[in-house]
């Protein structure tokens, strides 16, 4: 079966592979991990809100963008960042943005509904007493969320948090329908010129493979180290 | 914003000459319904017998479903939909690989595999999840009146698995028609694959994604509904209608 097979072509091409496509993965997932984190969490407060336009905003914008494909979205953003960033800045012509930009933002706005959804589950799992001693000591909103809540709201929810960022370093393969040169992207651009789909493909599945299951498996022991912690 | 909005392209006639760009779309949402469908029922049965030998006391049976599971949740699903599409047909004996490559519809059949043995391994994740929620005393008073194994599952467990299970498989069946949309990439002309080629003819960028988002959104209202009604009907009594708890994480 493997007969004819040529495994060469990942000898040649495993530079490219990796220091332009995966670093470029990487660097996407580590980028909107952090901003979708942010924004998650501030989505998560603005719904827990009681002020009710707040919570209704950020309800409808985590509904809207759940219930639709992530391809679509990066289909949306990639047309419609061009425009905001004109209406911001003022131009009269849609602005030029980069591949990566336009996905950077694509990603965090998505995965911050994703990450939203974690940190709800994670300040509510907070007891109500928590934040009224917050009060009753002085402090404010901020000071209770920044110094009592969110901490605590981290740490039990740190592997799940993690777990959806090993989705994101999947999900950032879509991105490949943009022709951008992620892992996928530059592996099939490999494979179109070299024919050679079979051993490219098998190639990137082994490694996304590889490397998704060691994050698993770590964030596994993370699970059972802070449980046991608690 | 110097767009020029035009509402009135979805009734003009698409380069197909079928029909008018709408109902290019609604064709779209068909495909897209009867891929979901279709690798639905692969899913659910699939999942269905790996998520139950997971629980089975015997090591092997759950060290296969474990490794099946491990399998299809650490490959993106675009690398799947590719390696279905291009890469199986050539391990196969050559006449089969040649018969899989020239069927009329072999993106479809392609993504509909693709979907249904992904989703697999998520609603096994579910099921397993499901059985385990159950109390121990279950199983044992099966065994103790006689049953078999088999027969254990079958009348005890499985029964009140899936009255559990349901509300998250419901997200996995909205998840089900949002990934489908990755078919586009092997070709299916499903609802996104079908708004971007209106987008490409038209330029009539925003009208095309805005009447998509619109029906994504009236399909997820539609299946919301729908199991509401299902999940009220089979809800255990006296259970405060809880899903096990379930990995957050995930779309």
């Amino acid at each position: 079966m493997f007969a004819n097979f040529d495994f060469d072509v990942i000898q040649r091409s495993w530079k490219y592979l990796f220091f332009d496509g995966m670093a470029f993965t990487v660097y996407l997932t580590a980028l909107a991990m952090v901003g979708g984190i942010i924004f998650g969490t501030l989505l998560a407060m603005m719904r827990l809100s009681s002020i009710k336009p707040l919570s209704f905003a950020a309800g409808t914008y985590v509904n809207l963008l759940r219930s639709v494909p992530l391809l679509l979205v990066i289909f949306w953003f990639y047309f419609l960042v061009p425009y905001i960033g004109a209406w911001i800045i003022g131009s009269p012509t849609p602005i030029k943005v980069g591949a990566f930009t336009s996905s950077l933002i694509t990603f965090i706005l998505f995965e911050a509904c994703y990450y939203c959804e974690i940190m709800r589950a994670g300040i509510q799992s907070i007891p109500r007493g928590q934040v009224s001693a917050g009060y009753a000591l002085g402090l404010n909103y901020w000071q209770t969320m920044q110094s009592i809540v969110l901490p605590q709201a981290f740490r039990n929810m740190l592997p799940v948090l993690l777990t959806q960022t090993i989705i994101l370093f999947q999900d950032v393969s879509l991105v490949y329908v943009l022709s951008i040169t992620d892992f996928v992207g530059a592996a099939s651009k490999v494979a179109q010129r070299d024919g050679r789909l079979v051993e490219m493909y098998l190639f990137v599945a082994l490694v996304y493979f590889v490397i998704c299951y060691s994050l698993s498996i770590l964030v596994k022991r993370l699970q059972n180290r802070i449980a046991i912690v608690r | 914003m110097n767009y020029n909005w035009n509402w009135k392209i979805f009734w003009e006639l698409a380069p197909d000459a079928t029909g008018s760009y709408m109902s290019t779309l609604v064709n779209g949402l068909a495909w897209t319904m009867a891929t979901a469908l279709a690798a639905w029922v692969i899913a659910l049965l699939l999942g269905s017998i790996i998520g139950t030998i997971r629980t089975t006391p015997n090591v092997w049976l759950v060290r296969l479903g474990d490794a099946y599971v491990e399998l299809f949740r650490n490959i993106p699903l675009l690398v799947q939909m590719f390696l279905w599409y291009f890469v199986l047909p050539e391990l196969l004996p050559k006449a089969l690989g040649t018969a899989l490559k020239q069927m009329p519809n072999a993106s479809f059949i392609t993504a509909v595999l693709c979907l249904g043995f992904f989703t697999s391994a998520r609603v096994a994740e579910q099921v397993k999840a499901g059985i385990g929620s159950l109390s121990k005393g279950q199983r044992m008073a099966g065994t103790a009146l006689g049953l078999t194994l088999p027969q254990t599952y079958r009348f005890v467990l499985l029964p009140m698995a899936y009255r559990i299970v349901l509300p998250p498989l419901t997200s996995e069946f909205m998840n089900i028609i949002k990934n489908s949309s990755v078919a586009l990439t092997i070709g299916l002309m499903e609802l996104t694959a079908r708004t971007r080629a209106m987008q490409e003819f038209t330029f009539q960028v925003f009208e095309a994604f805005t009447a998509a988002t619109l029906i994504y959104l009236f399909v997820n209202v539609i299946v919301v509904l729908l199991m509401r009604v299902l999940e009220k009907k089979i809800a255990v009594p006296g259970m405060l209608g809880s899903a096990p708890s379930t990995p957050l994480a995930g779309h």
